[in-house]
């Protein structure tokens, strides 16, 4: 118990400030903030799973964050079949053709010897396939976005729960993590940094021009919901009994029946946004439990022994017979993997898939300060870390105003620097968040809850 | 006539703007460089950087504007250039005594001075926008064109017309200059020969007495002098936006990566290869083959390789193929 003391103190302050920003903001931003958290802790708990457990830093996670929301529209929007039908085979066979090149490159590769003959025919098959994918799609690109670009465009997805592109998005970060994993593991530490923070910003400029995909950066909006939906819910009758009885004592100080069912309509819309964000988190808590309790295992486990071996002397895990490349290669994929699926679940929270939003700034760096601050190779560290950077990201703007106006409360309204002070308040984040990370990095660099390693 | 149409016409929409661009990436890529191979790190302040320096040159030349000084034909913020690198190069010892200088007497691995460097930026970025704000800034002044399309249209006669801008001019001049002397320094200098003994081997430099503290002063100076004067020439060109030089950074470490980081050269080349790259890559030579090709033959699409889109994609593929095949870069940079 006294051994994790300091984890439940953290997790405490941290749910008070949440608790907190409920009763004096409110509590629907107070859960929008919870959300969040939880979708950036799943973040954390990949990266974590990347460079605590392994020492693998990874640079890319926007790139994966991306994908996952990929998954989503890919998955649940109701397929387009005037699209389909205009270009739905080019698009088809341009597909066969990628996997027939990646096939024959394959065959190439183990079957024929290392001689300049084989980089030929790779590079051959390469030009020949790109020239052919170019003649055939070109024009249905052009027809499938030409179908009512303003609602569609698209090819649209499977239509299928949305709950199922969760794990989609895994599946997809996984498939990006694997070619990344083979281009870019051998490499020293910040060159695999940049590597991967360049191939990210190559995938998501693919998914922002490609308008037939996803749209590109005109947005899907209105993605399906695994919770119900406000407009629902506020015409439920078993919803409104439900907000009538918790809010009685409320209700009964209206003087008029009229004035009584105002105050109840208004109830009504606050707690219908309150109940959907509390069935996401209870969705998102889920989520973070089981990947917590799959990632403590393995970390415990001879596995995740053998990895912090890897990480701490490779020369003296591959003499001790472990095989570093594929563990690497490994743990890398199963990282991007949970960021995926953090990318599908925030797309899911916000309903609408934004390529355009996807920057380096917001989907990696802040993510990777949540790592260091919270405690690289501690699940729970990694996770608190996400919690406090996003509570800080967010209320950084707040807290800044209070300070702003309590620091110039003597200057007239008039004064230009507090004017100008005010209006830049909301960049203050950054500042609190670098200072937070090089403060976090000077002195105590293992993070707010560092790394425990069991001994037996 | 035809052929000197066309090559007019490649001119005036490649290699001229690739040229530009070639400089402006050159001076950050030697930057990034610099430091990787004096400080050992990889400095994801880079573009902050750049765009911190670029912001004095912007304040000093609304201020020289407003008491009228101005510097003839040429943009006024050339005259600030002095003032900015002054003080971009004591933000950057700032910097260095209060956030790096720990980590480097600690010696502490590249990877946790990148970190660092990331602190760093969000710092900056957040000092940058709290002063000047996000919002776009042109700051040119002055003449704005060497030569006009309709001038050089009337000049020769020709049906195309050759655009160079005043600001084009200016970066590829300064660019020659600034390396010129950059290169001299650490050639022929006793300074600069000994910084580039401590970027081979630290410990063989500091046995034959060369001071670290002064091998580390001397790069930031450099340093700050380049990254000012990249980000200027920078915003002179296209407008100065902080956000921009945040996204830079990126095709300016492919820059480095290529040409092969930690050795000058190879980052000036680089900025080239990437540039030339990028526009070659995603220019429609329609107009081109147009001049070129019999009638018969004239190409009915944009004969366009890769929509201008891609053009950031294309740098990051370059230096994806380069560190796959070649991971010391194009020139022998650092080994990886």
């Amino acid at each position: 118990m006294r051994n994790y003391l300091n984890i439940i103190i953290a997790y405490s302050i941290m749910m008070l400030l949440i608790i907190l920003v409920g009763i004096f903001q409110s509590w629907s931003i107070a859960l929008t903030i919870f959300n969040y958290c939880m979708i950036s802790a799943v973040m954390t708990l990949g990266a974590n799973i990347q460079w605590g457990y392994a020492g693998l830093i990874n640079f890319g996670i926007m790139g994966y964050t991306a994908l996952g929301g990929l998954a989503v529209v890919l998955v649940s929007v109701a397929p387009v079949p005037e699209a389909w039908s205009v270009g739905g085979v080019n698009m088809m066979t341009c597909l066969a053709i990628i996997i027939l090149m990646i096939f024959s490159t394959r065959y190439i590769l183990k079957n024929i010897q290392k001689s300049n003959k084989r980089n030929y025919l790779i590079a051959g098959i390469i030009i020949v396939g790109l020239i052919l994918i170019k003649i055939i799609a070109g024009p249905a690109i052009e027809q499938i976005e030409a179908v009512d670009p303003a609602k569609t465009g698209f090819l649209g997805g499977l239509g299928l729960p949305v709950l199922f592109s969760w794990i989609v998005g895994g599946l997809f970060a996984a498939g990006l993590a694997f070619i990344v994993g083979k281009v870019a593991l051998g490499l020293r530490a910040d060159y695999l940094a940049i590597a991967t923070l360049l191939i990210a910003e190559i995938v998501v400029s693919i998914i922002k021009h490609e308008d037939w995909l996803a749209r590109g950066v005109k947005n899907v909006i209105g993605l399906k919901r695994p919770a119900p939906y406000e407009i629902d819910l506020q015409t439920s009758p078993w919803f409104i009994n439900l907000v009538e009885k918790f809010h009685l004592a409320k209700l009964d100080l209206a003087n008029s029946l009229s004035e009584r069912q105002d105050i109840l309509n208004q109830l009504v819309i606050d707690a219908s946004s309150v109940y959907v964000k509390l069935c996401f988190a209870g969705m998102f808590l889920v989520v973070v439990i089981i990947l917590l309790i799959i990632t403590q295992k393995a970390l415990y486990s001879p596995w995740g022994r053998m990895m912090r071996a890897i990480r701490d002397n490779e020369e003296a895990a591959s003499a001790m017979g472990k095989n570093v490349v594929k563990q690497h290669l490994f743990i890398f994929i199963l990282g991007s993997a949970i960021v995926g699926i953090a990318g599908a679940m925030m797309v899911t929270n916000d309903g609408l898939f934004t390529p355009g939003s996807y920057r380096p700034m917001r989907y990696t760096f802040v993510i990777w300060v949540m790592v260091i601050v919270g405690g690289t190779g501690n699940n729970f560290g990694a996770i608190l870390g996400g919690f406090v950077v996003w509570f800080l990201w967010v209320e950084a703007a707040p807290i800044a105003l209070f300070f702003i106006n309590l620091f110039t409360a003597h200057l007239p309204e008039t004064n230009e620097i507090k004017i100008h002070l005010i209006n830049s308040a909301p960049y203050f984040r950054f500042l609190l968040v670098g200072i937070g990370l090089l403060l976090i990095m000077r002195f105590r660099p293992q993070g707010i809850i560092p790394e425990k390693i069991i001994k037996q | 006539m035809d052929l000197i149409n066309a090559v007019i016409v490649l001119l005036n929409y490649t290699i001229i703007p690739a040229l530009t661009y070639g400089s402006q990436l050159a001076l950050g890529a030697i930057f990034v460089t610099l430091i990787y191979g004096i400080l050992r790190f990889a400095n994801f302040a880079t573009g902050d950087m750049m765009s911190f320096g670029t912001m004095f040159a912007v304040l000093f030349t609304y201020y020289f504007q407003s008491i009228g000084i101005n510097f003839g034909f040429l943009p006024t913020a050339l005259l600030t250039i002095p003032f900015a690198i002054f003080m971009m190069i004591l933000y950057m010892l700032l910097i260095d005594q209060t956030v790096f200088k720990y980590y480097r007497i600690k010696k502490s691995p590249p990877v946790q001075l990148a970190m660092v460097s990331v602190g760093v930026m969000f710092v900056t970025q957040a000092i940058i926008r709290i002063i000047i704000g996000p919002t776009d800034r042109r700051f040119l002044d002055g003449e704005k064109f060497i030569i006009k399309a309709t001038e050089f249209k009337e000049m020769t006669g020709l049906a195309e017309g050759l655009t160079i801008k005043s600001t084009q001019m200016i970066t590829i001049v300064v660019t020659i200059i600034v390396v010129a002397i950059m290169f001299w320094f650490l050639n022929k200098t006793k300074t600069g020969t000994s910084m580039r003994a401590y970027s081979d081997n630290e410990d063989l430099a500091l046995l034959s007495g060369i001071d670290p503290k002064k091998v580390v002063l001397i790069t930031w100076i450099i340093a700050g002098i380049l990254a000012t004067i990249g980000g200027i020439l920078y915003g002179l060109d296209k407008s100065y936006r902080p956000f921009v030089y945040f996204n830079n950074m990126l095709p300016i470490f492919a820059a480095a990566i290529v040409g092969g980081i930690g050795n000058p050269y190879g980052a000036f080349f680089g900025g080239y290869v990437i540039a030339f790259a990028e526009i070659f890559l995603t220019y429609a030579y329609k107009r081109f083959l147009v001049y070129l090709l019999p009638e018969s033959l004239e190409p009915n699409s944009l004969m366009q390789l890769l929509s201008t889109d891609y053009k950031f994609a294309i740098s990051f593929s370059i230096l994806v193929i380069v560190l796959i095949f070649r991971p010391s870069g194009i020139f022998e940079g650092k080994r990886i």
